[in-house]
Parts: C-alpha cells; sequence; structure tokens
C-alpha cells in the first residue's frame, strides 16, 4: 500500500542521520526511545529566535520582549493543538516529563490544597504499575514518604500486559489518583486507559498519564482520552531537551498550589505574602527554557505536517518487522508483547548468556547500531522479570527496514564473539 | 574494530569460568557494591590470616563480562598473596583503568589484570572493570578494623 510516507525523504530531514562513525561505520540509531534526533526546521528555528529573536519573556517590554514573548506563546498554542487540550492556558511548559509528574505529586497532602481531591494522608491510596519508568514511582513514593499515603500498583503478566485481574480490589473508594505510563518505555505495552479510567472515575480518583512515549509515535488527544493529567517531553518528539509538558484540566491546575515559587509566577508579592498568576503561569516559575519551548513548537509543525497516522503506521510496519526478524535470532526472547496488538516501535530482549553491556558495546563497535542497554530506568519491571538488563531497540518515523537488518547481523555476530 | 580488542580472550575465558566464584565462611567482612547506572553488582567477603595473608576472597555477583571478569581475576591475584602485595596491584589496576588510555600498563604489577587495558578507551566500561577491585579495597578495610 503507498501511504505517500517516504522514509528516505523524511530521513533528508535529520542532518544527523547522514553523519558516520569512526572507523566508515554508518550510523543506525535505535535509541529514539531514549532520545529522538532533531529535524533542520528545530534547529533552524531555535536558532532563528536565538539569532534574531531572543530576549526574555513575559516582562520585557521592548520589541524583542514582544518578539520573544509571542514565539514562546506561539510553541504554548502549537502543543495545546497537537495534544487536543481544550485550551492553550492547560499547557504547563516544564523542564520534562518527570518534572511535569513531580509537580502534580506535589498539589497531594500539601496543606496549601484546599481541594478535597487533592487532599491525602493515611488511609488513602496511590495507584501506579509496575512498568513505570523511574520518574513516574519515585515522586509518588515522596509523598508516600511525606504523607503516609499507601503506594500500590498493578503487576504486569508474562506477557508485557497490564494486570487488570484485580482492578477493582486495587483502585478503590481509597484511591486519589491513578498514574500509568501511556506506553511502556521497556515493553512498547500500550495499556488500556479507558478501563482503568472508568474505574477511577467510579470510584472519584483522579486519572495522570505519563505520555513521554505516546505522544511522539501517535496522535494522542488529551480530550478523547478523558484523563485529568497527561506529562510528555519535548526531547523524544524531536524536539529538543530541557522542555516538557504537563497538561491538566483547568479547574485542576487552578485548585493546586504553585510547585517553585520566583518571577513571572506572582501576580503580587508583598514580604510576608503573595498572590499567584493564574495558570500555567503559576507553574512556570523564573525564566522558562525559553528556545526549547519555541523548538518543541517547531517539532511539533514539523510532525504534524507528516501526520501522526502516517508516522503510527510506518513505526507499526517497522516494528512489525522488527518483531519477525528479531525471532530468528537463537537465544533472544522478547521482554513484551510479540505480536502488533496495542504496541509501540520499542523491542527489549535478552541474548541467552550475554550481558545486554556487551551486546551494546559490539553492536555499536561492529555495526555502528545504537541501542539502550540496562534496565532503562524502570528497575522494578526488570526485577519482575528475574533479569538485571535488557537491550532495548526503539524506532521513529526515520527508522528504516535496513537497520532493523543491521541489528539482526550485528546480534548474529555478538552471538560468535561469545560463543 | 576497537571495542572487540576489549574482549581479550583471557577476559572472555575468566567470564565463562569464573575462578573462585560463590560466597563461603568464614570471613572477616562482607561488602555489597553496585554500579547504578547499569544494574553490575556484586557480593564480596574476605577473610585476613596472619601475616597480612588474605586467607579467602570469595564473592558472588551479576554484570557485564567486563566487571565479572574482572572480579575473577582479582581472585587468582589475591590467592596467597598478602594484603600489602593485592593493593598495591588494585592501586596500579585503578591508575591504568582511570587513565583514559593514555598510561601505559605495567605488566610486571599488574599480571593477568594487563589484559583488561583496552577498558580504559571506554569511559562507560571504566566502572564495569573497577567494581569488584573497589569492593574488595572496601573490604580489606573493614577486615583490618
Amino acid at each position: 500500500m503507498n501511504t505517500g510516507f517516504d522514509v528516505e525523504r523524511i530521513r533528508k530531514d535529520f542532518p544527523i542521520l547522514s553523519r558516520g562513525l569512526p572507523g566508515g561505520r554508518p550510523l543506525v540509531y535505535l535509541d529514539s526511545g531514549n532520545s529522538a534526533q532533531k529535524p533542520t526546521s528545530v534547529i533552524e528555528t531555535m536558532r532563528e529566535h536565538l539569532s534574531s529573536h531572543y530576549a526574555n519573556v513575559g516582562r520585557a517590554m521592548h520589541t524583542l520582549g514582544a518578539e520573544s514573548t509571542e514565539a514562546y506563546e506561539a510553541a504554548r498554542d502549537k502543543v495545546a493543538a497537537f495534544i487536543g487540550a481544550p485550551s492553550r492556558d492547560e499547557i504547563v511548559f516544564t523542564k520534562n516529563a518527570s518534572e511535569a509528574l513531580n509537580l502534580v505529586a506535589y498539589a497531594f497532602g500539601n496543606p496549601m490544597s484546599e481541594d478535597p481531591r487533592f487532599r491525602i494522608g493515611p488511609g488513602d491510596e496511590i495507584v501506579i504499575s509496575e512498568m513505570e519508568h523511574h520518574s513516574n514511582i519515585v515522586p509518588w513514593q515522596l509523598l508516600a514518604r511525606r504523607t503516609g499515603v499507601t503506594l500500590r500498583w498493578f503487576s504486569v503478566t508474562d506477557d508485557g500486559r497490564l494486570d487488570l485481574s484485580d482492578l477493582d480490589e486495587l483502585v478503590t473508594e481509597r484511591t486519589k489518583i491513578v498514574s500509568i505510563v501511556h506506553q511502556s518505555n521497556v515493553l512498547g505495552t500500550v495499556n488500556p486507559v479507558a478501563e482503568v479510567l472508568a474505574r477511577a472515575r467510579r470510584v472519584g480518583a483522579l486519572m495522570m498519564l505519563d505520555a513521554s512515549q505516546s505522544v511522539p509515535h501517535k496522535p494522542v488527544d488529551v480530550a478523547a482520552l478523558g484523563v485529568d493529567f497527561l506529562a510528555f517531553t519535548g526531547h523524544k518528539a524531536a524536539g529538543p531537551s530541557g522542555i516538557g509538558v504537563l497538561w491538566g484540566r483547568g479547574e485542576l491546575l487552578e485548585a493546586m498550589p504553585p510547585f517553585l515559587g520566583g518571577g513571572e509566577m506572582i501576580e503580587a508579592v508583598w514580604m510576608d505574602r503573595s498572590t499567584y498568576a493564574p495558570a500555567p503561569h503559576k507553574f512556570e516559575a523564573g525564566t522558562p527554557p525559553i528556545v526549547e519551548a519555541v523548538g518543541l513548537g517547531a517539532a511539533v509543525d514539523y510532525l504534524s505536517g507528516i501526520g501522526m497516522d502516517a508516522i503510527a503506521r510506518h513505526e507499526r510496519e517497522i516494528t512489525g518487522h522488527a518483531l519477525d526478524a528479531l525471532g530468528e535470532v537463537p537465544g533472544l526472547r522478547v521482554i513484551g508483547p510479540e505480536n502488533l496488538d496495542d504496541r509501540g516501535g520499542t523491542v527489549s530482549f535478552t541474548l541467552e548468556g550475554i550481558h545486554p553491556h556487551d551486546v551494546g558495546q559490539i553492536l555499536d563497535d561492529a555495526f555502528g547500531v545504537a541501542v539502550r542497554v540496562g534496565h532503562h530506568c524502570a528497575r522494578p519491571l526488570h526485577l519482575r522479570f528475574g533479569i538485571p538488563a535488557t537491550t532495548r531497540a526503539s524506532f521513529y518515523l526515520y527508522t528504516t527496514p535496513a537497520e532493523i537488518d543491521a541489528l539482526v547481523r550485528g546480534l548474529h555476530h555478538v552471538r560468535k564473539v561469545f560463543a | 574494530m576497537i571495542a572487540e580488542s576489549m574482549y581479550q580472550e583471557l577476559i572472555l575465558e575468566h567470564y565463562k569460568h569464573p575462578q573462585g566464584r560463590g560466597l563461603r565462611e568464614p570471613y572477616d567482612a562482607e561488602v555489597h557494591h553496585v554500579n547504578p547506572t547499569c544494574g553490575d553488582e556484586i557480593t564480596m567477603r574476605v577473610k585476613l590470616g596472619d601475616g597480612g595473608k588474605v586467607e579467602d576472597m570469595s564473592y558472588d555477583g551479576q554484570g557485564c563480562s567486563i566487571s565479572q571478569a574482572a572480579a575473577s581475576v582479582l581472585y587468582e591475584l589475591t590467592a596467597g598473596s598478602t594484603v600489602e602485595e593485592t593493593l598495591a596491584v588494585v592501586e596500579e589496576f585503578t591508575r591504568l583503568m582511570q587513565g583514559r588510555g593514555k598510561v601505559e600498563a605495567d605488566e610486571e604489577v599488574l599480571g593477568d589484570a594487563v589484559a583488561f587495558a583496552g577498558v580504559a578507551r571506554f569511559p562507560a566500561r571504566v566502572k564495569c572493570a573497577l567494581l569488584a577491585w573497589m569492593a574488595y579495597k572496601d573490604a580489606v578495610v573493614r577486615s583490618a578494623r
């Protein structure tokens, strides 16, 4: 089927993909789940902002200040449209997804939170899952330590799915918030949001999604999802690092206390007290990552121009090819779903008798194949599978079948070295 | 290929057939060291004897070929040696590993451990090679207390 998706043309948009590695090796970049590469439009937009429009935002009353503010706020509009946010004021720029998750966790059990939905203490519960990135585990552990609330979690099935068999026992009237990953950064699993959300709504709990691995790869519409909060990061979505996004329902953001205090998040300040700006500025203390936000705006423009449906389709084809090809490597075990149902373009695996660090080193050295090795900031998930680490190949709109084949050739070679 | 030269025959041999592996009694001190960036870990026990001798060094752990082979090579080094002798080698090994590949290895002092010289050129792997050796240094200090 001709979908009009020309991966070779897309690769030309990413200058780094045409560089080589020392020793004449081509670069085979299969680590986009870690951080994605950047198209020329993002690089040029950031360069252009720095060279022609840069000044601080929100406070400078001069031409450059106005231009810079306009570009920064235009990025907010673009991001809002990209994820279907009902209002631009529901888009909070953060440093990364971790900060977005911490910001929400900080609202709970905070003496400044008067809304009962954020009041929390011993006897209340927070529900996460065993497949979370550390950034959706540790902030809730910290909250539990501060407030005495109980942290509970969904387990993961042997084939890498969220185990919903005890959904009703896990998510109860005691639950204040359910915070789970939309698409696992290790397993590739896309979680059944609607089913979990329905239960959360029945018991009056809020729901948050860590969408760091879904927003860059497929159409995500927060209104259609129906959750309360969603976090993602710019650098995995072809944008720069240093910029992340928290989307939250407007009335919840209004009810939440500030996270960091400082410039630009205030309305008025006296020596003994302050009043705060409305969201999103209430949560954006200090000079924000201006150029990074502008770069993220360019990134979502770029992705929208290609089309998120087309990107998702391409990654699905690549993932299907990868699962087939990897299945042919002796001793290779995929950790996660082995079919394409509700699964994204991230494939983690073990190679019998060979440690992932050795796998990664030889793949890079012999074939220029860049993968991630280790626990991928999801140590509890690896403990659950009884393994210390995995090798992870993660794909994006610029990944080609030939790159998957290079990975597979590399793995055969690794097996030879350690035979 | 640069990295394959790092995987010396001797390293692969020790990885496939680790020497002295498994925790044993008795011991004076036990330490547990981890490399948080990659999850490699080692538990090590040291038993000191008369005249500054290392009576036994036993260990168990998990990790890549470099970290596991380094523990095995270290075991062979400690067998029948004194603490003073082994610490001199630990010092030379550390100097080599932290030398970013620009330090000439002293084979006289290092013995088999010289096989790890290539690892020094891969900053991400230096910690793997040093894991067991740092654990040993720690265990010896605790044993002497």
